[in-house]
């Protein structure tokens, strides 16, 4: 029982420091450099114990959890050996964790706000322009989790492929319309969240790790490079494609 | 008190609708596909559990204590009346010399915070048998994010546009990658995506859209994006700088031991 309660209090202290940065930048600007005192102190001193219990447990989470299903569903589909069946769960994963993605739906709806605010676009298009670009941005990520676990398979070298798709980013971006460009950018970011990513690492490292020949360093990371590369490209084209006609 | 277990509760709510996909897709998996179960699967669920309960818990503290800060702390170190006049002419971008330096500190610390990286860095660490350091790891993308964040502050002040930014980024980018230690590459890349969720996105809009809605010619529309961009983009660069740093460290002791 000692031992369990030193464990726990070392996590919450590794916590707690996490948080460290956070606060201190906080309470300079606010009582140095603004020279204000801190609205409701009282939520602000729960709050942060819940962010530190929070991350506790979801580091606590991650290593029961979330690591030995990733790894384990990595180990059944090379196991399983079938490339459909992987390629497949590798699609869904990406496409099903993106489409209710809360920052995507307000990055879309933001985007096609400013899309009617620069008459790109008619505004009872608004809402259907807005569904649309969700939809392209869930189907990149899904496929670039495909793309990203078939270079694993095939053990292809990943700079080709992303300094590739940086190239098409680049150019796309001085044909696309102006008013487009940041959002895409910024979709990219939007789309890996919190429970995605550790998930995917894990199937990504797992899957190198079982694959004869691949390093779960070298091969094993880069899925959510893909994931954020592609909605970039996609959301140009989308864009491109609906303000053209 | 009912109140914050109703928020609690919603929180744990939304969080759960968010995990809801992953598990459907990963049941169907299980059960239709492989027709067998997780080993050990009620510690797995548990783990499950511990992920959902820790992030709604860590979601409503941000909310709670960091965000309304935060988002108060953008909108005031930007009103006019804070800005400084000292600087003219050229030099008139120094004057919001206050916003760089909060940009960097708090995309840096932030990013510290970030859930996602810490797996990534959890990760990484196992997979290259401690060679790579968690914290190094994580300090580098955090050190990337607040330079981001400070160009990226600049280049709404500038009114610079957002391309040619990105462009020369990318092209650094490529550069670094034909001299950086293979192993490291998919890794930095990697770590330009996990940056940019939970803590940061929100300070960071914030940020954007309440300079350029501050500052005379800018639209937050248009110069208000852009943000999280630069903060996928950078931690590449630093990254690949640390593995290289740490690569030259690793030659120079052997030819000195040599």
């Amino acid at each position: 029982m000692k031992k369990i309660l030193l464990k726990s209090f070392q996590k919450i202290k590794t916590s707690f420091f996490d948080l460290v940065p956070i606060i201190a930048v906080v309470m300079f600007f606010q009582l140095a450099v603004l020279q204000q005192p801190f609205p409701n102190l009282t939520n602000v001193l729960v709050g942060l114990v819940l962010v530190v219990f929070g991350l506790m447990f979801f580091v606590e989470g991650l290593e029961i959890g979330l690591f030995p299903i990733g790894e384990n569903l990595s180990y059944d589909l090379a196991k399983k050996g079938s490339v459909f069946w992987l390629l497949s769960f590798s699609f869904l994963l990406g496409f099903s964790t993106t489409i209710a993605e809360p920052a995507l739906i307000a990055v879309a709806k933001e985007a096609a706000e400013v899309a009617v605010q620069f008459e790109l676009l008619p505004p009872e298009e608004l809402t259907s322009y807005a569904l649309g670009l969700r939809i392209s941005v869930a189907v990149s990520v899904g496929l670039a989790i495909l793309i990203g676990v078939l270079r694993i398979i095939k053990g292809w070298p990943i700079y080709y492929l992303i300094i590739g798709g940086y190239v098409v980013v680049m150019v796309m971006t001085v044909f696309a319309p102006k008013e487009i460009i940041g959002i895409a950018y910024d979709a990219g970011g939007v789309t890996t969240s919190t429970i995605t990513v550790p998930l995917v690492t894990a199937l990504g490292v797992g899957l190198a790790t079982v694959i004869q020949g691949r390093s779960p360093l070298t091969d094993g990371f880069g899925l959510i490079a893909f994931a954020s590369l592609l909605p970039m490209i996609f959301v140009m084209g989308y864009g491109m494609i609906i303000f053209a006609s | 008190m009912s109140n914050f277990l109703q928020t609690l509760l919603s929180t744990f709510l939304d969080t759960l609708i968010d995990v809801t996909p992953i598990v459907v897709l990963i049941a169907f998996f299980q059960i239709v596909v492989f027709k067998k179960s997780i080993p050990n699967l009620k510690k797995v669920l548990l783990g499950v559990l511990f992920v959902i309960i820790g992030l709604a818990l860590f979601l409503m503290g941000l909310e709670q204590a960091l965000f309304p800060v935060g988002e108060i702390m953008a909108t005031q170190l930007s009103a006019p009346d804070f800005i400084s006049q000292k600087f003219v002419g050229e030099y008139a971008w120094l004057n919001y010399y206050w916003i760089y330096i909060f940009a960097f500190l708090i995309g840096f610390s932030t990013t510290i915070a970030e859930p996602s990286l810490i797996a990534v860095a959890i990760k990484a660490n196992e997979v290259s048998g401690g060679v790579i350091n968690k914290r190094d790891l994580r300090l580098s993308v955090a050190f990337g994010v607040g330079v981001a964040l400070a160009v990226g502050t600049y280049r709404i002040v500038s009114g610079t546009p957002l391309y040619l930014y990105i462009l020369v980024g990318y092209i650094v980018v490529i550069i670094q990658t034909i001299f950086a230690p293979k192993d490291i590459i998919a890794l930095a890349y990697d770590s330009g995506g996990v940056t940019t969720s939970t803590v940061t996105v929100p300070i960071v809009a914030a940020l954007g859209l309440g300079l350029s809605a501050v500052i005379p010619g800018r639209n937050p529309a248009i110069d208000g994006f852009g943000l999280i961009a630069f903060a996928s983009l950078f931690p590449m660069i630093t990254v690949l700088g640390y593995a290289q740093i740490i690569e030259i460290m690793i030659k120079f002791k052997k030819n000195k031991s040599a």
